[in-house]
């Protein structure tokens, strides 16, 4: 396969041209100068004006998977998530069974090579069940292949709990994936605790819900001296407690999501349930801190929290719907769109923050555009607008907080682990 | 040797020379003759004070003062009057009384045998208290290994196991290295105490260290201080990480236990039942140590008496 004359864009590697990139046999062949390859083999993509960039990684993927088939499967959510031109997708254990034991891991791990579109990674759970009494069989699962643990969407409430399995991680050199909340506080909550949600009258849930169990898991990972990823990060005072730690020797990486980057609170008044999500949708200033944040490089990583939920579950009032959204399909048009045409945010700092920094945070090998290296590449047309069609995507589910927006960059061509994952067919 | 034995570090290096020639020259040859006496403690007067559940020890320090012809009387907490809620103080007070020349504490607390000392006119030997100390376990060791390799100095050991239970890894780690041994401590990292550097031993977390020393120190997984902890993520998976076996082992390597074994958790059950092991001599360095320490305790004392011509075991509460 050849594609001509892409802007061919990998910050990690200084390169920003446009060139001709070969790939045989699943491996990037050569990277030349645009127009010097030959342009009559038989599989020729001609993507002058398009942007080819190195796929993007994503930390934080609920593929439903074992349990809940109907919402997402492997191989819907890796449909999705070549659709949206990620390569590799890291997989959230809160499933039905919990990923708390190498035979269930062992089982997902077969199940993603007979039928993922994308290279699958594993999160294990910290606790057994998730239920934050007794750890998971960490080791065991570290051996069947998990990249790190994490008992996203049940946080760990027990500040000895998490110590202990600071100290498992490190026999087996993986981080910890935290959901930083504090359940007392945030409970019942529904939304932010804000104008918003007093002017409706909505339980809210305060930013010292997150910002409180940042800190403590901060102040444990320190005294572990453990590596921690905090997962989904939505006000600003976070950050400020992150750029502390990171500051004083803490091995820390974080990530935001495209809607806690481009979405406030606001947006949830209008109560649809498209915008409930754990953390909610913070006040306007906490999105300026994170786009400012992502701006300089403070936020390492952009994940979706891609959360698919049944249709029948988010039709119903706001107050009764689970939290979460996808991401996977709309991520990269959405804040090319929002972030990077407005100026706000590089095109570098977003492809570093997709592409690079999740694969170096989780220790994966890092996509890029270099001869030699397996194909995990992604072809954008950034010149056409389009709108955002939920019924059109590859995910099962359609609970998308950006239905109906109209965006740039579409992804034409995503190429992962040497093979076409995704091709538009306009 | 100092008054009491409640610390490893009472013994200077003279004192394990002392103590070890003692056992070897004087009591390792008793238990194979017929008649397993000698009169040297005959009149004095031994208390083994145990709050703690032991076989080897206790087992160990009453045979060793019954060879020596010593009165040797066994109180177990669980069934004398610390059972009644008595305080320690009371109960020391209380056999203080009846004049004991020694007094052999177990206790499941740091301290506690010091604190008997200052409550006592006897000799106290810490035979282990809590997650502290246990002397005369590290010194049979010592013992254990003069006789299968002569001199200690420069052999590599590594300690493997719930070091942070251990009161025997304590006492081992500075007596291993008083006797110029290299001292490993091989452990996840939540089976080793916080700051286990100040153990002043180098850290590893993994058995491929075994390939670097001569002698495999195993300890026992302490069981029942895990429950409900999160030390290891399963003891399954601890097995399969640390579990010691004749695979891990090289030729010529020793590997020694402090008993009791868990078999298939911290020792593979061929690996104890091979000759490879030396849990048996421990076993039987026991009773020839203790009997020396036990004698030593007495008699140095004494010398020291006599050279201050001040009377013996004149000290009032």
């Amino acid at each position: 396969m050849l594609i001509r004359g892409a802007r061919v864009f990998d910050p990690a590697r200084g390169l920003d041209a446009p060139r001709d990139v070969a790939i045989d046999r699943g491996r990037i062949a050569s990277v030349a100068p645009a127009g010097s390859e030959d342009p009559s083999g038989d599989r020729v993509i001609e993507a002058a004006g398009r942007l080819l960039l190195p796929g993007f990684v994503d930390l934080h993927t609920h593929l439903r998977t074992p349990g809940r088939e109907d919402e997402e499967d492997i191989a819907s959510g890796t449909a999705a998530a070549a659709a949206g031109g990620y390569v590799g997708i890291c997989a959230m254990p809160n499933t039905e069974p919990v990923v708390d034991n190498a035979a269930v891991l062992s089982s997902m791990l077969e199940l993603a090579e007979a039928s993922a579109a994308v290279s699958v990674a594993f999160l294990g759970a910290i606790s057994r069940g998730q239920e934050g009494v007794h750890l998971s069989d960490m080791w065991d699962l570290a051996e069947a292949g998990a990249i790190a643990f994490s008992d996203d969407g049940r946080p760990v409430a027990s500040a000895g709990l998490l110590s202990s399995a600071f100290r498992s991680a490190k026999l087996v050199g993986l981080p910890l994936s935290l959901h930083c909340e504090d359940r007392s506080l945030a409970s019942p909550g529904v939304m932010n605790e804000g104008e918003v949600s007093a002017r409706l009258g909505l339980a809210g849930m305060p930013a010292a819900a997150e910002t409180g169990a940042v800190a403590r898991d901060l102040e444990v990972a320190a005294y572990e001296e453990g590596r921690v990823h905090i997962a989904h990060v939505s006000c600003g005072r976070s950050l400020e407690l992150i750029e502390a730690a990171r500051a004083a020797g803490t091995r820390v990486t974080c990530e935001a999501t495209p809607h806690h980057l481009l979405l406030d609170e606001e947006d949830a008044a209008s109560l649809d349930a498209n915008f409930k999500m754990n953390p909610p949708l913070r006040a306007a200033r906490d999105r300026e801190a994170l786009v400012t944040a992502l701006a300089s490089g403070a936020i390492d990583c952009i994940a979706t929290d891609h959360a698919p939920h049944a249709a029948q579950e988010k039709e119903t009032p706001f107050e009764e719907a689970p939290f979460g959204v996808i991401g996977l399909e709309t991520a990269f048009p959405v804040l090319y769109t929002g972030l990077v045409l407005t100026g706000k945010v590089s095109l570098e700092a977003l492809v570093l923050a997709m592409s690079t920094r999740p694969a170096e945070a989780f220790g994966l090998p890092a996509p890029a555009i270099a001869a030699g290296g397996e194909a995990n590449l992604c072809l954008v047309d950034v010149k056409e607008e389009f709108a955002i069609i939920p019924g059109s995507f590859r995910s099962k589910s359609r609970n998308t907080a950006f239905g109906g927006r109209r965006v740039k960059g579409r992804i034409m061509l995503t190429v992962a682990g040497g093979r076409v994952a995704h091709k538009e067919s306009s | 040797m100092n008054r009491h034995l409640l610390s490893i570090n009472d013994l200077s290096r003279a004192d394990f020379d002392s103590l070890l020639a003692t056992a070897e020259k004087d009591f390792l040859e008793l238990s194979q003759r017929d008649i397993k006496k000698v009169p040297t403690l005959r009149g004095r007067t031994i208390i083994d004070l145990f709050y703690e559940k032991s076989t080897r020890t206790s087992t160990s320090f009453e045979l060793a003062g019954k060879r020596l012809s010593a009165d040797v009387i066994n109180v177990k907490a669980d069934s004398s009057s610390a059972g009644k809620g008595e305080s320690l103080k009371d109960t020391v007070l209380t056999l203080n009384a009846y004049r004991p020349d020694i007094i052999v504490a177990r206790h499941p607390h740091v301290g506690a045998p010091a604190f008997m000392a200052a409550h006592t006119a006897a000799h106290v030997i810490n035979a282990g208290d809590g997650m502290g100390e246990h002397p005369t376990q590290c010194l049979l060791d010592v013992f254990s290994l003069k006789q299968a390799y002569g001199d200690l100095r420069g052999l590599r050991v590594a300690i493997v196991g719930d070091i942070l239970h251990s009161r025997v890894a304590r006492s081992n780690i500075a007596g291993f290295q008083k006797m110029g041994m290299q001292v490993a401590l091989v452990a996840p990292p939540g089976l080793l105490p916080r700051r286990a550097e100040a153990l002043g031993a180098a850290i590893f977390h993994s058995l491929d260290e075994l390939a670097n020393v001569e002698v495999v120190y195993l300890l026992r997984m302490q069981k029942e201080r895990h429950e409900g902890a999160n030390f290891v993520p399963s003891l399954r998976e601890y097995i399969s990480h640390f579990c010691v076996g004749r695979r891990h082992l090289r030729e010529g390597q020793r590997v020694l236990h402090p008993g009791p074994v868990n078999r298939g958790v911290e020792i593979e059950n061929e690996l104890a039942d091979s000759s490879e092991n030396l849990i048996l001599q421990q076993v039987e360095a026991g009773l020839a140590v203790r009997m020396a320490v036990l004698y030593r305790i007495i008699i140095d004392s004494a010398a020291v008496a006599k050279e201050t011509s001040g009377p013996r075991l004149t000290t009032r509460v």
